[in-house]
């Protein structure tokens, strides 16, 4: 399956990896650092009585140092889950169980990731209200809308810090002040931010925060939720019942190298982020440039101001996303196109910055990571540019177009159904 | 999800990809499908007067690979075949050829559509329709 092919500085090998938004390789010092603990250091960490389980402690203490030091908070605020899935189940679920007699509302917004939104759909069901809150065309909620959305029933705000799709980031900082003035919480999804861009807890005035191993190149399977515990003190109701775990929040035997992992995959982002962040802004701008500076009717989603350094997220008008992508079938990205989901829906992230279907169904989302190079930046960007070129050729939209039809004009023969 | 070859080969060398002229008499022209949905085609057709054997097909289409393929597909059995014979071409056949996942069927359904659209075009043309063509197409507003 693989090749080597020259691309303008470099060797490029295929296929190329650029979809660090759905997941990162391990990084190999990560996977180094785990591989004692699934030999000889197999302990339990919960083993009180004897070395083999404090071994298994300390390492985990370790982990915990690693990952409170990345994000400004104190070690005994760390709690390890099986993934951001789960933090954020734990993080809402966790909250309004607690704070039930307090109130009953719970805000989130519209382009917040599945793991948020099912969790918020359920608990409507169990009673709570929830509002979803719009975000604006730069893919940011509104901070008046946040003010008004909130009454004295509001218990939980759950806000991402940076979209998985379009790498927009939202202003959590204000948020975290706006909660924290009215006695509210403030949970974050922080997923795609830990260890790409600055993220303290205390100083952007979160209480909750979800984190994944497997997006900032440690291995899958793991997580972890900072829960405050000053300022104000944060409890959650379990939703893991058996042990007592994690002071009581999270039961279950912990993964110990995969924890391990995160552990250390939060250390290498605390020394290296800075640089990182300035080579894939760099890597990044790179190929917007080359394929912007060659094709027409070429939209970027969301905010270019506030977003993550290395994604891209970019709409190509007349061309369909699935296309595209097996046009390019040597690069890994994805694509905003209902005919790529599972469900045959568009992006809900795209539909809510109000592009239009059209042009989810014409994204393609590009996510750099810590193993691009500048070779593959330039071969992606002249596939693409090719690949898109040859099927406007195919395209009876952009022959429409060229001939001065206004497309959004025409009635078209099968109008939507959902 | 691998795309079948058949699929691959259509979308790597799609056949018969352009325009027709679509005031010409012997021209019927489908447009079928919609930018909201990820899939529009375009197939074009001329009709000899005489023998109603479609001499040529020309197609042209937004959406998936398999949306793509269907529609080149669809191009290459129609040419040659009577426009009743091309009535005949059924999804399930483009489905079995192109070996579509089901997730893939409808694309093969609006291929089936846009044959019909073509020839409801040409039909109207020719007067041998009052009525409503075969298969709504889209009303185009063309540019002043």
């Amino acid at each position: 399956m693989s090749a080597d092919v020259m691309s303008g500085n470099g060797n490029v090998k295929l296929p190329i990896y650029m979809d660090n938004h759905a997941t990162t390789r391990p990084d190999p010092r990560v996977v180094e650092e785990m591989m004692p603990y699934f030999n000889e250091l197999f302990g339990n960490a919960a083993s009180r009585n004897h070395e083999f389980g404090w071994v298994a402690e300390q390492a985990t203490e370790q982990a915990r140092e690693r990952i409170a030091k990345l994000i400004g908070a104190n070690t005994k605020e760390i709690i390890f889950t099986s993934g951001a899935t789960e933090s954020d189940n734990l993080a809402i679920k966790g909250a309004a169980e607690m704070y039930r007699e307090k109130g009953n509302h719970i805000i989130t917004q519209a382009t917040e990731h599945k793991a948020v939104l099912d969790t918020c759909k359920r608990l409507e069901k169990y009673g709570f209200r929830v509002t979803y809150l719009p975000v604006q065309k730069d893919g940011r909620i509104d901070l008046d809308d946040l003010k008004r959305a909130m009454d004295d029933k509001t218990i939980l705000v759950t806000i991402m810090t940076a979209n998985n799709e379009i790498g927009v980031l939202q202003p959590i900082r204000e948020i975290g002040a706006m909660c924290h003035e009215r006695g509210v919480l403030f949970h974050t999804d922080a997923v795609q931010a830990v260890g790409k861009v600055p993220f303290n807890v205390i100083q952007d005035n979160v209480d909750i925060a979800s984190i994944s191993g497997h997006k900032i190149y440690g291995p899958k399977g793991v997580g972890a939720l900072y829960v405050r515990r000053k300022n104000p003190r944060v409890q959650l109701v379990a939703q893991i019942d058996g042990g007592g775990h994690e002071r009581g929040m999270r039961s279950g035997t912990l993964n110990v190298p995969s924890l391990v992992g995160l552990g250390k995959a939060c250390a290498i982002a605390n020394e290296e982020m800075a640089e990182e962040g300035k080579r894939l802004r760099g890597l990044r701008d790179r190929l917007r440039e080359k394929i912007m500076g060659q094709l027409d009717e070429v939209y970027i989603n969301g905010s270019m101001e506030h977003r993550l350094p290395n994604n891209l997220n970019i709409s190509f008008a007349y061309v369909e996303g699935e296309s595209l992508l097996m046009g390019i079938n040597d690069i890994a990205v994805s694509s905003g196109s209902a005919c790529t989901s599972a469900t045959l829906e568009p992006s809900y992230v795209l539909k809510a910055l109000g592009a239009g279907d059209d042009l989810a169904h014409s994204s393609i989302r590009f996510g750099l990571g810590r193993y691009n190079t500048e070779a593959e930046v330039d071969y992606v960007a002249n596939r693409v540019v090719e690949t898109v070129t040859r099927l406007r050729e195919l395209s009876p939209l952009y022959e429409m177009a060229k001939e001065g039809i206004d497309l959004t004009k025409v009635h078209w023969a099968a109008e939507p159904t959902h | 999800m691998a795309y079948s070859n058949k699929v691959l080969d259509h979308y790597t060398n799609p056949r018969n990809v352009g325009s027709l002229d679509k005031n010409s008499p012997e021209v019927g022209t489908g447009l079928v499908g919609a930018p909201e949905c990820g899939d529009v085609m375009k197939l074009q057709i001329k009709v000899n007067p005489e023998t109603n054997i479609i001499e040529d097909a020309k197609f042209k289409t937004f959406g998936c690979g398999s949306a793509i393929a269907s529609s080149s597909l669809a191009t290459e059995w129609v040419k040659g075949k009577t426009v009743d014979e091309a009535l005949e071409i059924k999804n399930t056949e483009i489905v079995k050829e192109l070996s579509l996942p089901p997730v893939k069927i409808h694309c093969s359904v609006l291929a089936e559509d846009a044959i019909r659209a073509a020839i409801g075009d040409w039909k109207q043309k020719q007067g041998q329709e009052k009525s409503a063509p075969v298969v709504q197409h889209a009303n185009v507003v063309q540019p002043a």
